[in-house]
């Protein structure tokens, strides 16, 4: 019995020879598949989640005090790579720690593609790439509506890799600390753990001032090091303001690369944990 | 241990030999050191109250467990070696419904299915010739979040189904469900072992475990206390049929003293057991003949101790009475 839908069995086909290894490639894809298209249906709601809160840092900050008197016009400078990186770095935070947190301890949805042929840690890099591409659509999305809002745009074509190289490398790093904090936090104190963890993040990321001109606030100084948010700042302010005082890109891409392999390797432990018993 | 007489002891669909589960931080085993094994073709039962260690058997056998000792296999693929092909062979109907509420009904399906590999014509085709199978043709559009128990019920075995697999595991398919939705459930399980497909499910309903099971593990505690068919395990009984019975006594006499005279009625009378002794006294005895025949004498002797029978009920034994004469404890 090969084909089916007739035969008196509930039966789809009998798995009689036994097939190969399965497909892992296809698997992974199909995973994917399955969250762009599920966020495809609801992009605007998307959207307005991710981009309503930089565009009013970028609004109040960039433009009204600016127009006020209170800033000079070149504080958007300083303000609109950061807010960009912000933008990155938290939509790829969000996106893995919240959902994982509903779908381990309330739904359990993810349990059908934690049975998919493929291994565990593929399920979570899956998760990392879908809140990467997330990240990187809310990043895009911000560059009109900073022309828009601020009446400039300090970008070239010529920015655009290294930019893109670093909005890549600064999401992946919020995803995996995001799939951190969503699978080591029990569920029932995720809700304070967030407030506990966004708001130091929004505020110690050098989003909203360069990082080297903290000389005078050495404390302060020191813990904005710690947050990979202030190399994704970095970056961006040394390609679309350089006149701004800023770190050096290797030293950016280096600290990048050290918080993804630390975070990396708790994000995989924890949601290995989760995932399998 | 018994394994019941398998008659094709090579190649079983599960085999699961000295499995132990312990929790880390856990005073027991969950799973204490289990074997058996379940032929091709055939629908398993595991029978045993919550916390028998049911559900993480099975969580070993769908790779979502790691064992702590021991070995298991499905459709010959050891599950901790080599996990990502055993997923591709077997399927699971959980417990609880764990379908993806952002998708529809048939989204569901053939998502499941693009996971495992199988092609978009073809995931089409099995979503609707299942979706119409399980009664569900029509309702293929709609939110999961629209669907009573019965309806998501029904719709987790046509998603267990999506990528032909070899063995089906089904746990606790009809807790929850109505009556009329656990007998479509029942039905639809005779049908994958119709289509050859192999079936393990756990209840802790002797019923559907006798009903439906060609074999039956009963669990306790971790272990595996007997395996066997249905009958084969009934028949192991003190007697082959029961006889409940309600005596109202004679002030004078006592509860022991009336079993003790039924006990000593007849050959025939194997085991007498004292149910329960509120206002009166039931008493249920296990016997190796007709108990039908029995009902008069039992009435008799009653009568000449001036106590009254008030209620008489001939019963095949259970495999509830199994699990009483294994554990000495109600299965609920």
């Amino acid at each position: 019995m090969s084909t089916d839908t007739a035969a008196p069995g509930l039966v789809v086909e009998v798995g009689g020879t036994a097939p190969g290894r399965p497909a892992v490639g296809r698997a992974f894809r199909a995973l994917l598949w399955r969250d762009v298209f599920v966020t495809g249906r609801e992009l605007v709601p998307f959207l307005l989640q991710v981009v309503l809160q930089p565009v009013f840092l970028l609004f109040v900050f960039g433009k009204v005090l600016v127009e006020l008197g209170f800033a000079t016009s070149q504080y958007s400078d300083v303000l609109l790579p950061g807010v960009i990186a912000l933008t990155a770095f938290l939509t790829a935070l969000q996106n893995t720690a919240f959902p994982l947190v509903i779908d381990f301890s309330f739904t359990k949805e993810i349990e059908d593609r934690l049975l998919a042929p493929l291994p565990t840690a593929l399920v979570a890099v899956e998760k990392v790439v879908f809140a990467l591409l997330r990240a990187l659509v809310a990043a895009a999305v911000m560059f009109p509506i900073s022309w828009w809002v601020l009446g400039t745009l300090p970008v070239e074509w010529g920015d655009l890799p290294a930019l893109t190289a670093f909005l890549v490398l600064g999401s992946l790093v919020g995803a995996v600390m995001g799939m951190t904090l969503g699978t080591f936090v029990k569920p029932n104190r995720i809700n304070i753990v967030f407030a506990v963890v966004l708001t130091p993040v929004l505020f110690t990321g050098s989003t909203q001032f360069p990082w080297q001109a903290l000389d005078t606030l050495r404390w302060f100084q020191v813990v904005c090091a710690l947050n990979p948010l202030t190399y994704v700042s970095e970056a961006l302010r040394a390609q679309m303001a350089p006149g701004v005082p800023h770190l050096p890109l290797w030293l950016c891409a280096v600290a990048l690369a050290g918080f993804l392999v630390v975070f990396g390797v708790t994000s995989l432990i924890g949601f290995r944990r989760r995932a399998l018993d | 241990m018994d394994t019941g007489g398998a008659q094709r002891p090579a190649d079983p669909a599960v085999q699961v030999t000295d499995l132990v589960k312990r929790y880390p931080g856990r005073p027991v085993n969950a799973v204490d050191g289990i074997s058996f094994a379940v032929q091709r073709g055939e629908v398993f039962g595991l029978l045993g109250p919550n916390g028998a260690g049911k559900t993480t058997t099975i969580g070993v056998l769908t790779t979502r467990v790691l064992p702590t000792s021991g070995a298991a296999s499905v459709a010959g693929v050891d599950v901790a070696a080599d996990p990502v092909t055993a997923r591709s062979r077997l399927s699971v109907v959980p417990q609880r419904p764990n379908l993806d509420r952002a998708l529809t009904a048939r989204q569901n399906l053939v998502f499941h299915a693009a996971y495992h590999g199988v092609g978009r014509a073809e995931r089409n085709r099995r979503a609707d010739a299942l979706l119409e199978q399980l009664g569900l043709g029509g309702r293929g559009g709609d939110k999961v979040d629209d669907y009573s128990g019965g309806m998501a019920q029904r719709l987790l075995i046509a998603r267990a189904l999506m990528h032909a697999p070899q063995v089906v595991f089904l746990d606790e398919p009809s807790t929850g469900l109505d009556p009329q939705a656990r007998l479509f459930v029942w039905d639809r399980v005779r049908e994958l072992r119709d289509g050859g497909i192999t079936v393990l499910l756990t209840t802790h309903d002797m019923d559907e475990a006798a009903t439906l099971s060609d074999r039956v593990g009963i669990m306790d505690s971790g272990r595996l206390l007997a395996l066997d068919t249905p009958a084969a395990l009934t028949r192991s009984l003190p007697g082959s049929a029961t006889l409940d019975i309600d005596v109202e006594r004679a002030p004078e006499d006592t509860g022991e003293a009336v079993l003790a005279a039924l006990a000593s009625l007849a050959e025939r009378v194997e085991q007498v057991e004292q149910v329960a002794d509120g206002s009166g006294l039931r008493a249920r005895l296990y016997l190796s003949g007709d108990a039908a025949a029995l009902v008069g004498p039992v009435s008799e002797a009653l009568a000449a101790r001036r106590a009254r029978l008030t209620g008489v009920r001939i019963g095949e034994p259970s495999l509830e009475d199994v699990f009483l004469s294994l554990t000495g404890r109600e299965l609920r």
